[in-house]
């Protein structure tokens, strides 16, 4: 049917030539990983932060941009002591987020 | 999350709501969309729970409207609005309650503006007296309906005759709360839970018994912003805006979505129609959409009135699913009987979302 308007494409360019597909499929597993607003909470109270750099925060980042590897290292410090989900303003179950990462980015773990 | 902090963070923005003595302004547009939903507040308030709310036939619009489409200047609305409490005071009440988040929003805004401007509420006293030889009184609080009725919430509980609890697994309703932009984003004091976390909407499906649901693009506009509907040729950013919110919400298979403002549910519940005529996708179950409820209309359904009394075949989107699973009785012959049995014309039925 028309309406005489329809559903607006993005102007959104993206210009990273990043391939998103794991990043996708987690997001199909965790749909919880959108509602991040990088606030940092998670990593103020990540008792790993202090001696290893382990950031959930910077995690959900270097993922949307392609660093999975980066990613993957600062997790391999994760105690999976969930304080980070205790204290997310969202509600996000960062601790089952940090697992469904370990399931999907399986190749870059080894 | 920690529950008790994030109270914390509520704590910080309870306004103070007087429990009784209010008069009452309609919104412009609320009656052509759901009209039972101010006559379900008023029904709700004033007869049920005996409350002190006075409206009268001689207000008008609050220019809002037309000010957020660019079409009118601030002096124009600030006129129209001294009018309106013009009106209060002559009707001897000192708290002003609005139908409508715009309208709410307007008001805050220009008694916001009078206080860094006072020479500038002097000019409108003047402009009202030559308009009209009226004056006014400053309201000593200004409320938005749903604060009130979230002020009742547990009287409107403890006179409840269902809970928002699925009958079928005997778990509360997943419900998505939408408000109003113009409601705490310009002025978070204003509103119950500030901008980032409003509990007007929480408040009462927490009371009730259901559950909220958290999305990624909760606080994301409906997608009305005014010029973006009014503005044929803008009506595409219109629809995608909503898109976007439903395309959020969608993993989290929302029962409901209950809204506080005018156009949300308008505009959440007839977009759902364009997106699957256009896109062919539905977002509830079974190809059904996701039911948009107004607060008035959901504290209606609870108190257990009669859905087709309070409006509920106005919606596009059926509400019939919805009713089973709260086990709400009604009777589908009566759908479209208005009063005294009158029939009210039957809609045809859309090619690709499913109605009842």
């Amino acid at each position: 049917m028309d309406f005489g308007f329809k559903l607006s494409p993005s102007s959104a360019i993206n210009l990273d030539k990043v391939n998103l597909e794991k990043f996708e499929e987690l997001h199909r597993a965790e749909p919880d990983v959108y509602k991040c607003m990088a606030c940092g909470s998670c990593t103020s109270t990540c008792p790993a932060n202090k001696y290893s750099g382990m950031s959930m925060r910077k995690v959900i980042l270097a993922l949307q941009r392609g660093k999975e590897k980066d990613a993957v290292a600062m997790m391999k410090n994760c105690m999976l002591c969930g304080k980070c989900t205790m204290v997310c303003p969202r509600g996000i179950n960062t601790r089952h987020l940090i697992l469904s990462i370990c399931r999907i980015y399986e190749e870059e773990v080894k | 999350m920690i529950y008790q902090g994030k109270q914390k963070i509520w704590a910080d923005y309870q306004k103070e709501i007087p429990d009784n003595h209010w008069f009452y302004v309609r919104s412009c547009i609320r009656q052509n969309f759901f009209p039972g939903a101010e006559k379900m507040f008023m029904e709700i308030c004033r007869d049920l729970l005996k409350k002190d709310i006075f409206e009268t036939e001689n207000h008008t619009t609050c220019g809002g409207i037309a000010y957020h489409c660019d079409t009118i200047p601030q002096e124009t609305v600030m006129t129209i609005v001294a009018r309106q409490f013009a009106l209060m005071t002559e009707a001897g009440y000192e708290n002003y309650v609005a139908s409508c988040i715009t309208s709410f929003g307007n008001y805050i805004e220009i008694l916001e503006t009078w206080k860094e401007f006072p020479e500038l509420e002097t000019r409108i006293r003047e402009l009202l007296w030559k308009a009209c030889r009226r004056e006014f009184n400053k309201p000593k609080y200004v409320a938005h309906a749903s604060d009130l009725v979230y002020k009742y919430r547990n009287e409107i509980a403890a006179r409840a005759k269902y809970r928002l609890v699925n009958r079928f697994t005997g778990e509360p309703l997943r419900g998505v709360e939408h408000i109003g932009c113009h409601y705490a984003k310009m002025f978070p004091a204003r509103g119950i839970g500030g901008a980032e976390y409003p509990y007007v909407l929480c408040g009462m499906i927490e009371s009730w018994g259901g559950n909220v649901i958290d999305y990624p693009e909760r606080r994301h506009c409906c997608g009305y912003g005014f010029r973006q509907y009014h503005v044929k040729a803008n009506r595409g950013y219109s629809l995608s805006n909503t898109h976007k919110k439903f395309e959020s919400m969608e993993p989290y298979h929302p029962d409901f979505i209950l809204t506080n403002c005018p156009g949300c549910p308008y505009f959440m519940d007839r977009w759902q129609y364009v997106i699957a005529e256009t896109e062919g996708k539905t977002y509830g179950e079974n190809g059904y959409g996701i039911p948009v409820l107004t607060y008035e209309e959901l504290a209606s359904l609870v108190l257990g009135y009669n859905p087709w009394d309070i409006g509920l075949q106005l919606h596009q989107v059926a509400v019939e699913p919805l009713l089973d699973k709260i086990g709400i009785e009604y009777d589908p012959a009566e759908k479209y009987k208005g009063l005294n049995e009158k029939e009210i014309m039957r809609p045809e039925l859309p090619g690709v979302l499913r109605c009842c």
